[in-house]
């Protein structure tokens, strides 16, 4: 995180609008960051919040009917607007991702090893038998046990964290720069998680790539990430390093969805959750996205939408931010009632 | 050594849809049947002593050991004839059968993949093609250009295709928002690659059993146009052929009718139930026949 100089990857004010039969509705609204070499940046927000589209964009990978603007900028090069085929040379080679499930996300028709060994073909003019040697070692590197047997199995003969590390030894086939993880963990079991972390780690380590973890699991983010950005309704209120974010929060949402996480090293402790759901993206009101859920919220915050300011590499978007100073999350939201706690 | 368990248990896809394919009964017979039959067309009627065009002094005789299945008026052995027939016959079902599903395949991938404007202008042609009366214009072009048995396929499957890229299309449709297809955009992977190595594969279950009712169909079509006068012509002949010739027999030498006739049915059944034993095989919720 301190390493400046160029970032490999800058996102400067990007904008998603998917257009539906009920009218506009905007997914994303001016997303920027930049990603250093070597950093992990973690993005969390609840569903709908935009995490997905904003990775699924920055690939060139929405359908038709986005409208998507702003920059995506990979070593200086402009990605947004590119040709499909200009684009088709980055994905998976400077770029690639990992998704959700890795029940789908793999062809049910051909073995592992034939997909590790199709992700490495279709970058690099080298032979079947030399892509299937690397695909061993790639395999490998993900702990797959047996990598010399499991490489002719097909996806439903493993199981859902096995495949998972299929998909990222697919990812980390052609050394990419960049490795966008959305929700990586999110379909597995819990105690399969913290392996796909681990064998997520190797991966960035291995291949020196940055990442991009896309969660809405705190805990995740607590233990991998570098950097963090917190998403609502399509914009980042915060971002900081994650000492900041969970230490010192300066927007209340942030604030909620920490008291909303149940946490181990504390005895006794209620949950505080924020109340309410989130807007629908089709009618957001004009102010403040949050101000409907948000207990310190005044007739300023439904008259503007505060910007993302904030001094050093902690930023907020709240009126407020200064108030919460030293605000723990009990102070602010209320607990759950007593009869709903089991 | 637990590495050895493993092993055991481990399947390949095609042994499994092999496996669930031996317990379908009744497509097993038909398999062994249609290969049967095959044999004997292909390899028999190169043995059999007579040819089609072999004119033998016995004209008209009933079925005997020297002639099976009879002869007709000319004095041509009818068991050559049926064999020939046969070839023929299966030549042009498979390969109409072929080209159409190749044809029909690209063609409804294509357009389900891209979809849009792309998508609703093939499939119009494709529709367009569907509301041909097929008999009439098979008919007419048979009859126009000329009666080689390739040709016959040609038109077969200039018929057929639009109705296998009907079905390719409605399974890419839905294939086409799986998630690994996105997984495949994401690793670079261009559109013809995704058409033909990740959807075309997943969609080849519904094409391959399509494609074997098709090789039915189009015998039975064949089988028409032949016994309209469209088809093959003397001195080649066909299935449809052999029944045309043989209508004004059915009274008095029922043998020149009655076999074919059986050929045909023989053949457009097995294929019917193997199609049906593909299907069950090849469909991967089926769980009824999987142990």
């Amino acid at each position: 995180m301190t390493s400046l100089g160029t970032p490999v990857l800058e996102v400067a004010d990007l904008r998603v609008e998917f257009r539906t039969d009920e009218g506009r509705v905007p997914a994303v609204r001016g997303v920027s960051f930049q990603l250093h070499r070597g950093e992990v940046l973690g993005i969390v927000g609840e569903s709908g919040s935009g995490k997905s589209v904003t990775s699924l964009a920055m690939m060139g990978l929405l359908a038709g009917s986005a409208r998507v603007s702003g920059s995506v900028r990979l070593r200086g090069t402009e990605l947004l607007g590119a040709s499909d085929k200009a684009l088709s040379r980055v994905r998976g080679q400077s770029i690639a991702m990992i998704f959700q499930d890795p029940m789908t996300s793999l062809n049910p028709v051909y073995p592992i090893g034939y997909q590790v060994a199709e992700a490495i073909r279709a970058h690099h003019d080298i032979s079947r038998d030399a892509a299937r040697t690397q695909a061993l070692q790639l395999l490998d590197a993900v702990s797959i046990p047996n990598p010399a047997q499991r490489v002719d199995n097909y996806p439903h003969e493993l199981s859902g964290g096995m495949r998972q590390r299929v998909v990222i030894a697919i990812a980390m086939a052609n050394g990419p720069e960049v490795i966008i993880a959305d929700e990586p963990t999110t379909a597995l079991d819990v105690t399969v998680q913290a392996q796909i972390l681990d064998a997520l780690r190797s991966a960035k380590e291995r291949t020196g790539a940055t990442m991009l973890l896309i969660t809405h699991d705190l805990g995740v983010i607590a233990g991998q990430a570098d950097r963090v950005l917190v998403m609502y309704a399509g914009r980042v209120v915060e971002a900081g390093t994650v000492e900041e974010i969970f230490y010192t929060p300066r927007m209340p949402y942030t604030l909620g969805l920490l008291g909303s996480q149940p946490r181990l090293d504390m005895r006794r402790q209620r949950l505080h959750p924020i109340s309410g759901a989130p807007p629908s993206a089709l009618n957001l009101p004009s102010g403040c996205p949050f101000a409907p859920r948000c207990p310190l919220a005044a007739p300023v915050c439904e008259a503007e939408e505060p910007p993302l300011t904030g001094a050093g590499g902690h930023l907020s978007a709240c009126h407020f931010s200064d108030q919460l100073v030293g605000l723990e999350p009990g102070d602010l939201f209320r607990p759950v009632s007593q009869d709903s706690e089991l | 050594m637990p590495d050895q368990d493993l092993r055991v248990a481990q399947r390949s896809q095609t042994q499994l849809v092999a496996r669930r394919f031996r317990r379908h009964r009744l497509a097993m017979i038909s398999l062994v049947v249609l290969l049967a039959l095959v044999l004997l067309a292909f390899v028999g009627g190169w043995l059999w002593k007579y040819s089609v065009a072999d004119l033998t002094p016995d004209e008209s005789v009933p079925p005997s050991w020297d002639h099976p299945f009879g002869t007709d008026a000319a004095g041509h052995d009818t068991f050559a004839q049926v064999l020939r027939g046969t070839q023929i016959s299966i030549g042009i079902a498979v390969l109409g059968a072929l080209v159409a599903t190749v044809v029909g395949t690209v063609w409804g991938a294509t357009a389900g993949y891209y979809g849009g404007r792309l998508d609703t202008a093939m499939m119009r042609i494709a529709d367009l093609v569907l509301t041909l009366p097929f008999l009439a214009v098979a008919a007419v072009l048979g009859h126009n250009l000329g009666g080689s048995w390739w040709l016959i396929a040609a038109v077969i499957a200039g018929l057929y295709w639009a109705y296998v890229a009907r079905v390719a299309r409605g399974v890419v449709l839905s294939l086409r928002e799986k998630e690994f297809v996105e997984a495949a955009k994401a690793i670079g992977a261009g559109d013809a690659r995704i058409i033909f190595r990740h959807l075309v594969p997943n969609a080849l279950g519904s094409i391959i059993v399509n494609a074997t009712v098709l090789v039915a169909i189009a015998i039975l079509l064949e089988t028409a146009l032949s016994y309209l006068g469209f088809g093959v012509r003397p001195p080649d002949t066909s299935l449809g052929l052999l029944v045309s010739d043989a209508q004004t027999a059915v009274d008095t030498r029922p043998w020149l009718f009655f076999f074919p006739g059986v050929f045909i049915i023989v053949i457009a059944l097995t294929i019917n139930f193997i199609g049906d034993g593909l299907r069950d095989a090849l469909d991967p919720q089926q769980t009824r026949m999987r142990r």
